[in-house]
């Protein structure tokens, strides 16, 4: 058995932690913490959606905004949206459509913004499952919670939730994925480096155990807070 | 919650809260709340969230300090922290509460820049100090001059090869800081003073001064809002934050 550089096994998840209400002037907030990364999301919404020709009058629209700050990883990022920050928001926002329901909404738009205060790898995964947190709190109307972790490939084998120093190995393939709790539908699949049609199932059964993991983690986490606030 | 409501109480000295006139909200610091940033920290005053963070890179000084490091300080108001806030490039807000930062540092040689040359007119460090105001809940100024300092105190040098800074790895030498210069803003309503507006009560504010003090010495002051105010009501001002510098530094420990 090859011994993972933290410790853990194949398919041993970091530590994680959850929690909501931690933003108090947004409608809905989380933190979602797995290993060292930490990712904070906060809802506004439903309200009036501004340019009006971007209103539906079908239903309200959902709109995600990803950002890291400028001190979570080694090397200073620009503050202010960069490319990745645009593709990630737009695949978050893909990841969590499936699972809210804005139709009672018309016009309106839910805005969720996801701040990642600490990063080492996963960052986009940990946004997901913070986000989908901020949304139930935010009381905004779910079909479905959703929870998301990156799986990937290190010399032929198949791991869960890599960190930063798995993440850079070379060759290593990188496999976020995103799943929703009573459906079991993927919502999120993303997919760089290389990898066979057997290992990419055995990966993606892992990433499905793992989110159901995570989901628990989501539910305690809504329950403390409606028992706290009871 | 009105602003008839907050004015009507502020005429018998009262507040939301039962705040006294020159009482703050609990002020609460935690270190190290990033571990990739060379220093951080989390400021909280009631619910109001500020986390700032420190990164360090090499640079060439401006040429009328030629030995002397550079600060360069942002705060993005990211719309996380308020329903008020949106994406884009920086507001005339944002850019304000930049500068105040900046200038309650730099003016008061809080830093000891000189620390910071390298080689003379060649290499300097660059200290990146960035404020991101997680939650809005009123004076967001002092919040994050007190997560700025608390960062800056906490940071440690990165390693350097070569004159190239080594990411990732930091060696135990802290920031040198010579001094923590705190600021204490006041809200103006009528004739009242107060101090630590709430964000109820900056909406219905007609004035606001932020003055950085240390060791009784004024080292920046900020007016905002929309109403004049007058010399007796500044020094009364001063007199205040003056009195609350040492409690303000206190949570700094």
């Amino acid at each position: 058995m090859d011994k993972r550089v933290d410790g853990r096994k194949a398919d041993e998840m970091r530590e994680i932690e959850a929690k909501v209400g931690i933003i108090k002037r947004a409608d809905g907030s989380a933190l979602f913490k797995i290993g060292d990364t930490i990712a904070i999301a906060a809802v506004y919404g439903p309200r009036e959606l501004h340019p009006r020709y971007l209103q539906n009058p079908e239903t309200g629209i959902l709109r995600c905004n990803y950002d890291m700050t400028s001190f979570s990883v080694t090397e200073r990022k620009k503050p202010g949206p960069n490319r990745r920050g645009v593709e990630i928001s737009l695949v978050t926002e893909k990841a969590l459509l499936p699972a809210v329901d804005l139709s009672q909404f018309p016009n309106a738009v839910v805005d969720v913004f996801v701040e990642i205060i600490q990063a080492n790898a996963g960052t986009r995964c940990a946004g997901i499952t913070a986000a989908s947190l901020a949304l139930a709190h935010a009381g905004i109307p779910m079909k479905d919670m959703v929870a998301a972790i990156s799986v990937g490939k290190i010399n032929g084998k198949v791991y869960v939730d890599l960190n930063k120093d798995e993440e850079d190995v070379e060759d290593a393939t990188d496999i976020p994925v995103a799943c929703t709790a009573r459906g079991k539908k993927i919502t999120l699949l993303q997919l760089d480096g290389n990898i066979t049609k057997k290992e990419l199932i055995e990966a993606l059964k892992l990433a499905k155990s793992s989110c159901e993991k995570i989901n628990k983690v989501q539910e305690k986490a809504l329950l403390e807070f409606y028992k706290q606030n009871e | 919650m009105n602003n008839e409501y907050i004015i009507s109480l502020l005429k018998e000295d009262k507040r939301i809260g039962e705040r006294k006139l020159d009482e703050y909200r609990d002020i609460k610091i935690t270190y190290d709340v990033s571990k990739n940033a060379e220093g951080s920290a989390r400021c909280k005053i009631g619910d109001t969230e500020v986390i700032a963070g420190v990164k360090m890179d090499i640079g060439t000084p401006y040429p009328d300090s030629k030995d002397e490091g550079v600060i360069i300080v942002t705060a993005e108001l990211s719309p996380i922290a308020s329903p008020l806030f949106e994406l884009g490039p920086p507001g005339s807000w944002a850019t304000e509460l930049a500068r105040v930062i900046d200038r309650g540092i730099r003016e008061s040689r809080a830093i000891d820049f000189k620390k910071l040359c390298i080689k003379e007119g060649e290499k300097v460090w660059i200290i990146f100090l960035d404020i991101y105001p997680i939650n809005d809940s009123g004076n967001l100024i002092d919040a994050s001059v007190l997560a700025a300092l608390a960062a800056l105190k906490s940071a440690r040098m990165p390693k350097l090869e070569d004159d190239k800074v080594i990411y990732g790895e930091l060696t135990d030498e802290k920031l040198k800081l010579n001094k923590l210069p705190v600021t204490i803003t006041f809200g103006k309503i009528d004739e009242k003073i107060f101090v630590d507006p709430d964000s109820k009560e900056e909406d219905a504010l007609d004035s606001r001064l932020s003055i950085s003090v240390y060791d009784g010495n004024i080292h920046a002051m900020q007016k905002g809002g929309n109403e004049g105010i007058t010399i007796e009501e500044v020094e009364k001002m001063i007199d205040i934050a003056i009195k609350k510098e040492k409690e303000l530094r206190g949570v700094l420990k």
